[in-house]
């Protein structure tokens, strides 16, 4: 047999029919669905008389539209309240699983997915979101897709794709100390650029990734749809499995001793090609930070911001963000701290800000809110203490959603202001008309809010 | 879906690279449950200032019509929403036409009888320039025959497409309609698992 990617053989298990010169039908094991993207879709079903295909594959939840304080109360934003309404009468219609607000599941969409064990090795996996590709970490394929093809895999539990081509990231070696996996994607993306990555699906590996925990994982691979990639994944190994097992939604007894042997034949075969491939070292890789409107737009926190080439893209950025090339990010003035979103709300982020943050107070101009992923990582933060550790710092932690990640409830960050954020996109405008995003690691993001300016994390680690 | 053959129009410029799907339509304004009206919103923050102003600098202010918006390089990257190819279409463009599209944009569109034509950056350019010269500039359209051509000018190209899209294109047929076709094979495909 011909050697295959990892990719391959999971895109190979789930094609039901090709079209000649066209693309594939592929069978999608898991759906999730979420309050902006699906209202379309269930209209479209409506119009066409059609019911959902298979609705036990399907999950919901609401959490980009959310707000964040006091969710026990009904939406204030009559917009939002409608889209998220609208999900609970669908859901119910329909009959899919919705962990709506004041569910003890709720939460973003690729948070949820996987600290249920709904998300697992092997698997396609799709949802009306971009940062699918989170589920990757586990050794599936899990990409975005737009509202007509959530209408399409609603109908049938097929969407039609074309198949992507293939790109290996190894990254080897060892991070240094205070440098974070949302450092290894900022830096693979500065030096692939935003759209290095189109057309394909990327597997991550590498001793530097392999021996990251799958929280750091998931970060990874939420970020690979930055380069323009369809999606990333990571082979599953013993991390993956000592993570799910128990999971609520993971197989049990025998299923689970089934499935461990069929998840652990899930890898590259050793001389299969990639279309792609591109080779990083870990020590090369310092705390990361980005300048401009693009997640490209990335330096190490000690560089300097590229000069001006002439080009009008780059020039409106910098325009946009009023900073200049040449200059260096470090002891920049920040008023905004942001931590959340699907890439760093995980319980490991919010333990690595708590132990940095311990004992000592954020700069007061600064405001720094930390919104967890997942209602069920909010009560973990709450059981561990560290509620007490980060509001005792000045870091308020509140309820969960996507957040200020968009701004499509109340929490945006004011035109003109800097925002270290967590997240994963610094466009213009993406936290609040006029707001100027810069995404960091958790770490970065902690140390810059305790000083009130862009700080070199290892500064406060030595 | 509206089908699609050829185009005959005016074009819009926008000399910018990575334009992303939040400058297509902000975040802010995805909290409709219908597919219409967000071509109203369509670049909303370059196009209007904060308190609803019309920004006089920006393209779609200046009095330009056509249907074909011209955009730089990888258009489209960002989020997967397709509200930004609703609003697209919905301001009444039929065609867009960059050097590179993203993944995401490129599906979206195509389900939606928006027809991204990718050209090379030499002719991005020439296009670019042509229509600075003459805003009255006009290019021909022919998915038929793949070609894209400035109107009275030497200046033509092939572009390339699906051939399952261009018969869905051609004909204003929806994905959907195929798969629910195909109902009786994915069953099928269920059981030999
Ligand atoms: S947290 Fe941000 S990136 Fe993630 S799903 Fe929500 S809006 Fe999208």
């Amino acid at each position: 047999m011909q050697p295959k990617t990892l990719f391959d053989k999971i895109w190979d298990n789930h094609v039901v029919h090709s079209i000649e010169n066209g693309p594939q039908v592929v069978y999608i094991d898991r759906h999730f669905i979420h309050e902006v993207t699906s209202p379309q879709a269930f209209a479209g079903l409506k119009k066409r008389g059609v019911s959902v295909f298979r609705p036990s594959q399907t999950i919901a939840t609401a959490d980009h539209n959310v707000p964040t304080k006091d969710q026990h109360l009904p939406i204030k934003d009559a917009l939002s309240k409608h889209q998220v309404d609208t999900l609970i009468t669908n859901c119910k219609e329909f009959g899919v699983e919705l962990y709506g607000l004041g569910h003890p599941y709720q939460g973003i969409v690729h948070v949820i997915g996987p600290e249920l064990g709904i998300t697992q090795p092997g698997m396609t996996i799709v949802c009306g979101d971009s940062h699918t590709s989170t589920h990757g970490a586990f050794g599936n394929i899990a990409f975005g897709i737009g509202t007509s093809e959530v209408e399409q895999v609603l109908a049938t539990q097929c969407v039609l794709q074309n198949k992507p081509k293939t790109m290996k990231i190894e990254v080897n070696g060892s991070l240094k100390n205070g440098v974070v996996s949302k450092d290894i994607i900022l830096y693979v993306i500065s030096q692939l650029s935003t759209s290095g990555g189109t057309g394909h699906f990327i597997e991550f590996c590498g001793s530097a990734i392999t021996s990251l925990s799958m929280e750091a994982r998931m970060t990874i691979c939420n970020m690979s749809i930055e380069m323009g990639a369809r999606g990333g994944l990571i082979a599953p190994d013993k991390t993956t499995f000592e993570y799910l097992q128990n999971r609520p939604f993971a197989p049990k007894g025998s299923d689970w001793e089934k499935k461990l042997k069929e998840w652990a034949s899930l890898k590259t075969d050793k001389s299969a090609k990639f279309d792609q491939e591109y080779y990083f070292k870990a020590d090369d890789i310092e705390p990361m930070i980005t300048y401009g409107t693009n997640p490209g737009m990335g330096i190490g926190i000690t560089e300097k911001i590229p000069s001006l080439n002439g080009d009008a893209s780059i020039k409106k950025s910098l325009e946009y963000m009023d900073l200049s090339g040449g200059s260096q990010l470090l002891g920049k003035k920040i008023d905004y701290v942001f931590i959340g979103s699907c890439t760093n709300s995980r319980i490991e982020d919010l333990r690595l800000v708590a132990e940095l943050v311990k004992g000592k107070t954020k700069a007061s101009h600064v405001n720094a809110m930390i919104i967890p992923g997942s209602k069920q990582v909010e009560k973990q933060a709450i059981e561990e203490g560290l509620d007490k550790i980060l509001q005792e710092a000045g870091f308020e932690l509140r309820q969960s959603g996507c957040s200020a990640c968009l701004g499509m409830n109340e929490d945006k960050v004011p035109k003109g202001k800097y925002c270290v954020s967590t997240s994963n996109r610094n466009f213009e405008g993406r936290q609040g008309p006029g707001a100027r995003t810069m995404l960091a690691s958790p770490l970065t993001a902690a140390a810059s809010a305790l000083t009130g300016h862009i700080t070199d994390v290892r500064e406060m680690l030595n | 879906m509206d089908k699609f053959t050829t185009l005959e129009s005016t074009c819009i410029p926008l000399p910018l690279q990575d334009v992303d799907t939040d400058q297509i339509i902000p975040a802010r304004f995805l909290k409709a449950t219908t597919r219409d009206g967000f071509g109203d919103n369509l670049f909303r923050d370059w196009r209007y200032s904060q308190n609803g102003q019309a920004n006089p600098e920006f393209i779609l202010n200046k009095g330009l019509s056509g249907e074909i918006l011209v955009a730089g390089r990888n258009f489209g990257c960002g989020s997967s929403r397709e509200h930004a190819a609703w609003a697209i279409y919905d301001y009444g463009i039929k065609v867009v036409i960059s050097s590179f599209f993203a993944d995401i944009f490129k599906n979206n569109a195509l389900n939606n009888g928006l027809l991204p034509v990718q050209v090379s950056d030499e002719f991005l350019e020439i296009l670019f320039k042509e229509i600075e010269k003459d805003p009255d500039t006009k290019v021909i359209v022919s998915l038929e025959n793949e070609i894209i051509k400035i109107k009275d000018s030497d200046y033509q190209e092939e572009f390339e497409i699906n051939e399952y899209k261009k018969y869905c294109l051609t004909n204003g047929y929806d994905d959907i309609d195929f798969l629910i076709s195909k109902k009786k094979a994915i069953g099928e495909f269920e059981t030999s698992r």
